[in-house]
């Protein structure tokens, strides 16, 4: 634990941390700049209640369709001892798989502890990695720290040991058409695997072996075209491992913006919640409104003061530094001077008025 | 985006209301175009849920997979929808134009007519392409017979999809980028991505602002998603238990038509806002170089109709040839596209003049009878000077032509606090006076720019069977195969 | 496909030089004595990888005397007219006796240096050059030929073409040398190019990565030594941009040295070109704010540092002897076209003759000192763009004896803050270095020469 471990505890509000998967690890990349989604996510808060209670849910349901489609295709994938995806390590993959075993670490005789069930990871992965015993560690139990905090993954992963090396499998239930399955799919899912890459690396080396012994290849299994029928990808996540590694070394320097923040901030459900979450300061682009729970708050903050970064992160760097629409107007109307520092910010947007007003001009004038 | 467009989107929050960013419409409007509103089965690829199309806006019609996971199903729609689209096709086409014999004398026509499909959105367009894809192979004998107008239908789907790539192409376009390319409101592109919330910044309804209009657009019940993607909690409370009911009745019809009415209530929303979109983009007045834009399209709707019997369906990824040469097409296209769009519209060419690759202002100075007399024979060679604020990035030596008249050619002599002295070299006639009215007087209001349409030729490319060593020899000839047309559906 | 069959451009390569035992100019003739070797075997192609200013050109002038002295003919591809130009000057130099033909377009005006040389014949037409032994023009002029064979092509700057222009010319020749920078910038394409990802041969990849695709066992060397870049840089620019191949400098630090013939009035310029002058490197800051693209502090100190290094009386020493640094010698280099343009016009006539361009258009080429306006100087957010390593590669790449970095502060920051969202393909190979690793360790090394502006 970090000296900053009460300090967070205390922005929960004494509730305990959320628990973090490889989706909410992954997504500590999408936007690294946001301070508030830094500190809310290093505490552990639930982002999802804060937004509600601000009065600003998030609409980001799951159909039952997709639900049920995608746990019937991991069934499919792993029924009798995930044999359709041997047959796919082997067939697709050329890999050879010499002999089989297959152990579920999901339940532990009955008892679902998580230290349980990491300790029992730990113990068939070490003797693996001994003896090289083992094939198919299906759902282990992994653990990373995240800002000081022990995180534990879940578990929808198997860990895949062959010619020495283990390798994350990754079931998605996305279609993979002739080779190609939609970019923003692959990139989330290359994220996750990353995030389980890592903490098996973390793992790996704590047991005193090679971390490299975890490859960063990771075998995609997908449904093929337009069936049922899964089909093996391999996929390199070393830029996302990397891009990975270093938000989490940022994550730990959260301590820089707890300094600035008064002392008894805190995201407890009341009166006071409203002026604390907007004591910290958002970095708002409309990509938040894909994954971040809070994405309709900072939306609506931004929205009213006049943002120009919530028309879009190019046109706040086409603005070259201004930072309200207001303001952006009224140097291009001319009706303010801009100061040294925005005179040619000023002087590209009068050009850019006196262009727009012409070319409309000189149609009316035509239509006229 | 430039700082015009930025300004445009600036301009359009503080006003409430959407903003120009072009003063004619630059994509072609059938009088008739077939509008498709589809909707797929969360979770799933391709799985069609329904579909709402028609080519009037009180002639909807709407078919629906009551189980989209009943691969029978879901053939009897495509087959239902290829009777739809097909009859579009052939009665869009127009009469026959009979061309000039070509190069080898070989005959030509070209359709009059060509069918215009729209969809709301990227997404739609998408949707298209994966169900053209899975029902192009399918063999109409055999164990997995199919209707045979299933397969004509995934040829046609493809081909449409493809013609979507073109840049400059109508005959598939996504409504939100076509509405897109004409007005710029106070929000996000990707917010510009809900049809209905940029339909409202376009054109709020009485009593509403833009950002009004677009709030509510963000709420399912009021605006279900304009597809192909359905809104979960439309899945899990409504069209989950009216599956589950039409799966319980064993197909009885009356459950079947709860199921069509509750997904009639998720696409009629967006159909209406299609044809209303549809009407805007008429309001405009078509840009010059529209009508030639869809001849181009009409020639390729020609070739590929008439030669559509001999051909097998597209293979699945292009072979290295192919590629290569689409790529070139497709560059040479847009090439072309950036530049007509600029030289139709006046606000388009502000985006040039802004970032210095055109300017405009007005003549101050004009010798329209000026002789080169350095070399063998005088040449005409009028001189203009046209003082102008703009921020010209052009240099000394540059080529540039009359953005009214791109006939008119010149080549920049002098840049400088005074304006620009231009030396005209071509568009003037061919005598050594300039025929009347081509050389700018003082006192006119003229733009000039480095722009030029045209300025790629076509490339040449090996046949197939001289795909080079380098790019893995010539590949096997595509033929369909058995096992395309078994691939499951499922 | 298991990972020993994925192949990268980037190979986990072990750390190459055994060679680096070899004093440097016998290392680099090792590599061109392998590749002359080669290129008597039965592969039928041979590619070579030449970090900046490797002896590129001169393996090309080398390899086309080889080839001709064997007797063969030789078709030679470049992808600029200046670049034809470059090796027509260098092979008739340096082989007289090789009767050179120059294919060109109908508008092209045959340069000076080319219409000085007696051996070299000018032509449209292929045919007009038929007698000629070596015959070279570009990628673009030579896609123009629908037939014709030589046994011999040599690709020059083959990772700047597109596969799809390689489709298109690889039919004139038999077998082929391809010499390229892996660690310039990539070939781009103003329409949506998804379509193709993934495939072997996607007309987008370069010429280089589609060839060895299909043909993995062609022989791949490496230039092992930078002859340009001085001992100051060589470690920079191989860690940031070739992490996995890596080269050397050709030179021992004290071989290159910048003096000035007159001294410095203690301004912030002056300390940073003697920053530059001693170290190599100097990071000129100017304080952190969002600018426009064309900054105008940024564009001003920019031009003012060029200027101000020739009002010094630059001279540099190396092992080609002392030379005074004129106009033509130094660079200023920039990411966009219209920083490019801003910077011509704030140089003034004190500038004259100063080379002003983007990334793309100085691939290639050689100077003694670089001016460079930092692509993220001023931006809150970075694109693709900005972070592409190969454009920073180039304009950190382009110096003999020392580069200027304007930018302004805050690029940490920016690199911190910068999402990473960006697609995944299936099948396409990872592309290293990563644009945001290699901005780090550039920037990390310039923070070591920092002089804060004003």
């Amino acid at each position: 634990m970090t000296e900053t471990a009460p300090d967070l505890a205390r922005l929960r509000g004494g509730a305990p941390p959320r628990n973090h998967d490889a989706r909410t690890i992954a997504a500590l990349t999408a936007n690294p700049g946001c301070a508030r989604r830094g500190l809310m996510d290093a505490a552990g808060v639930d982002k999802d209640a804060v937004a509600r209670t601000l009065g600003f849910p998030t609409p980001f349901g799951q159909s039952q369709f997709a639900i049920t489609r995608g746990n019937a295709f991991e069934a499919q994938v792993k029924a009798d001892g995930c044999a359709e995806l041997l047959t796919l390590l082997r067939e697709r993959l050329g890999l050879a798989v010499p002999e089989v075993a297959y152990d579920d670490l999901e339940v532990v005789a009955g008892n679902e502890g998580r230290e349980l069930r990491h300790t029992r990871t730990r113990r068939l992965l070490a003797r693996a990695l001994e003896s090289g015993e083992g094939t198919l560690f299906d759902h282990p139990l992994l653990r990373l720290e995240i800002a000081g905090q022990l995180a534990y993954l879940e578990p929808d992963v198997i860990a895949f040991q062959v010619a020495g090396r283990l390798h994350v499998i990754e079931i998605k239930s996305f279609a993979v058409v002739d080779g190609q399955a939609e970019p923003e799919q692959v990139a989330a899912a290359a994220r996750q695997s990353a995030v389980y890459v890592l903490a098996l690396r973390r793992l790996v080396a704590e047991l005193g072996h090679d971390p490299s012994r975890v490859s960063h290849e990771v075998f995609l299994v997908c449904p093929e075209n337009f069936s049922n029928r899964p089909t093996a990808t391999p996929l390199d996540v070393r830029p996302q491992l990397a891009v990975l590694e270093r938000q989490l070394a940022r994550l730990t320097r959260i301590d820089r913006i707890l300094e600035e923040l008064p002392e008894d901030l805190t995201f407890e459900p009341g009166d006071a919640l409203d002026a604390s979450v907007r004591a910290v300061e958002a970095r708002y682009a409309p990509e938040c409104m894909g994954g971040c729970e809070m994405a309709f708050f900072c939306r609506d903050e931004a929205r009213a003061c006049g943002a120009t970064g919530a028309l879009g992160r190019s046109v706040r760097d086409d603005l070259g530094g201004v930072d309200t629409i207001g303001t952006a107007l009224a140097l291009a109307d001319g009706s303010l001077s801009p100061s040294d520092d925005l005179a040619e910010t000023a002087a590209q947007l009068r050009a850019a008025a006196r262009l727009r007003a012409e070319a409309l001009l000189a149609v009316r004038d035509g239509a006229a | 985006m430039s700082a015009l467009t930025s300004l445009a989107q600036l301009q359009a929050a503080d006003a409430g209301i959407a903003q120009p960013l072009a003063t004619v419409r630059h994509c072609h409007v059938a009088d008739a175009p077939l509008v498709l509103v589809p909707l797929k089965l969360a979770g799933e690829a391709a799985a069609p849920l329904a579909v709402m199309l028609g080519s009037a806006p009180d002639d909807a019609s709407l078919l629906v997979v009551p189980q989209p996971r009943n691969r029978d199903l879901r053939f009897a729609f495509a087959a239902d929808l290829a009777k739809l689209v097909l009859n579009h096709i052939e009665t869009s086409r127009g009469a026959v134009e009979e061309l000039p014999p070509g190069k080898e004398g070989e005959e030509r026509i070209r359709y009059g007519n060509a069918p215009q499909f729209l969809v709301p959105n990227r997404g739609g367009v998408a949707f298209l392409r994966l169900l053209g894809r899975s029902t192009r192979f399918r063999s109409t004998e055999g164990p997995y017979a199919v209707d045979p107008a299933v397969p004509v239908l995934g040829r046609w789907l493809t081909w449409f999809a493809e013609r979507y790539d073109h840049p400059g192409s109508s005959l598939l376009r996504a409504m939100t980028e076509v509405l897109r390319l004409h007005w710029a409101t106070g929000q996000s592109s990707l917010e510009d991505g809900n049809l209905a919330a940029l339909v409202g910044w376009i054109d709020p309804p009485d009593g509403l602002d833009g950002p009004a209009a677009a709030a509510q657009a963000e709420d399912p019940v009021v605006w279900p998603p304009a597809g192909p993607a359905t809104d979960p909690t439309f899945d899990n409370e409504v069209l989950a238990p009216a599956i589950a009911a039409y799966d319980r009745s064993g197909g009885d019809p009356r459950t079947e038509e709860r199921l069509r009415t509750a997904v009639a209530s998720q696409l009629t929303p967006t159909w209406e806002l299609m044809w209303r979109a549809v009407g805007l983009l008429r309001a405009l007045p078509e840009g010059a170089s529209v009508p030639g834009r869809w001849e181009r399209d009409r020639d390729a709707f020609t070739y590929y109709h008439q030669t559509f019997g001999e051909a097998y369906p597209q293979a699945r990824r292009d072979p290295p040839v192919r590629a290569a040469r689409r790529l070139h097409d497709l560059e040479r296209a847009q090439d072309a596209y950036d530049a007509q769009r600029a030289f139709d519209d006046p606000l388009v060419m502000a985006e040039y003049r802004l970032a210095g690759q055109a300017f405009g202002g007005t003549v101050t100075a004009c010798e329209p009878e000026r002789l080169d007399e350095t070399g063998k024979r005088p040449k005409l060679r009028p001189r203009v000077r046209i003082a102008t604020e703009d921020p010209v990035r052009l240099d000394v030596g540059t080529t540039v032509c009359n953005a009214a008249r791109p006939a008119l050619k010149g080549r920049i002599v002098e840049l400088g606090g005074d304006g620009v002295l231009l030396e005209l070299t071509g568009g003037m006639g061919r005598k050594l006076v300039p025929e009347p009215g081509t050389v700018p007087r003082e006192g006119d209001r003229v733009v000039f720019t480095s722009l030029t349409e045209g300025s790629w030729g076509a490339a040449k490319f090996p046949d197939r069977e001289n795909t080079p060593w380098t790019h893995g020899g010539p590949p096997e000839e595509y033929t369909p195969t058995d096992e395309d047309a078994e691939e499951e559906w499922s | 496909m298991t990972e020993g069959g994925t192949r990268s451009l980037f190979p986990v390569a072990a750390p190459v030089p055994a060679a680096d035992d070899l004093d440097p100019s016998a290392a680099a003739a090792r590599v061109v004595e392998e590749v002359l070797a080669d290129l008597a075997g039965a592969h039928r192609g041979v590619v070579v990888d030449s970090p900046p200013g490797a002896g590129k050109s001169t393996l090309v002038v080398r390899a086309a005397a080889h080839v001709a002295a064997a007797g063969e003919r030789l078709m030679i591809v470049a992808q600029t007219n200046e670049q034809v130009d470059d090796l027509i000057d260098r092979i008739a130099e340096k082989h007289p006796g090789i009767t050179l033909g120059r294919l060109s377009a109908s508008g092209y005006l045959p340069s000076e240096r080319v219409l000085a040389r007696p051996s070299v014949r000018v032509a449209q037409k292929a045919d007009d050059l038929a007698e000629h032994t070596v015959v070279i023009a570009t990628a673009a002029k030579w896609a123009t030929l629908s037939d014709g064979s030589w046994p011999w092509a040599i690709v020059d700057e083959a990772y700047q073409m597109r596969s799809d222009m390689l489709l298109r010319i690889a039919g004139r020749f038999e077998r082929a040398l391809f010499v390229g920078d892996p660690g310039q910038l990539d070939p781009f394409s103003t329409v949506e190019v998804e379509r193709w990802a993934g495939l072997a041969w996607d007309p987008m990849r370069s010429a280089v990565s589609v060839l060895l695709a299909h043909n993995p066992d062609l022989p791949v060397h490496r230039l092992p030594v930078s002859w340009r870049l001085p001992a100051s840089a060589a470690p920079v620019v191989s860690e940031a941009f070739y992490p996995f191949t890596g080269f050397r400098a050709g030179t021992r630090p004290e071989q290159r040295r910048l003096e000035y013939g007159a001294r410095g009035m203690g301004t912030t310029y002056d300390r940073a070109l003697e920053e530059a002058a001693s170290t190599g490197w100097a990071l000129y800051e100017l304080p952190a704010r969002h600018t426009l693209r064309t900054d105008r502090e940024a564009v001003q100190a920019t031009a003012a540092l060029a200027v101000r290094l020739l009002q010094r009386g630059p001279v540099a020493h190396s092992e080609q002897g002392a030379n005074p640094v004129g106009a033509d010698r130094v660079a200023i280099g920039a990411a966009h076209r219209d920083q490019v343009t801003a910077i011509r016009a704030a140089l003034g006539p004190h500038g004259a003759g100063i080379t002003v361009d983007t990334a793309n258009r100085l691939q290639g080429r050689e100077y003694d000192v670089t001016v460079v306006l930092h692509p993220l100087s001023g931006r809150r957010d970075a694109t693709a763009f900005h972070l592409e390593s190969g454009r920073l590669c180039v304009l950190a790449s382009r110096h003999r004896h020392a580069c200027v970095v304007v930018a302004r502060a805050g690029i940490p920051e920016l690199l911190d803050a910068h999402p990473s969202t960006e697609p995944v393909h299936l099948g396409v190979p990872v592309k290293f270095p990563d644009g945001w690793e290699a901005n780090q360790s550039v920037l990390a090394h310039l923070a070591a020469h920092r002089v804060p502006a004003g």
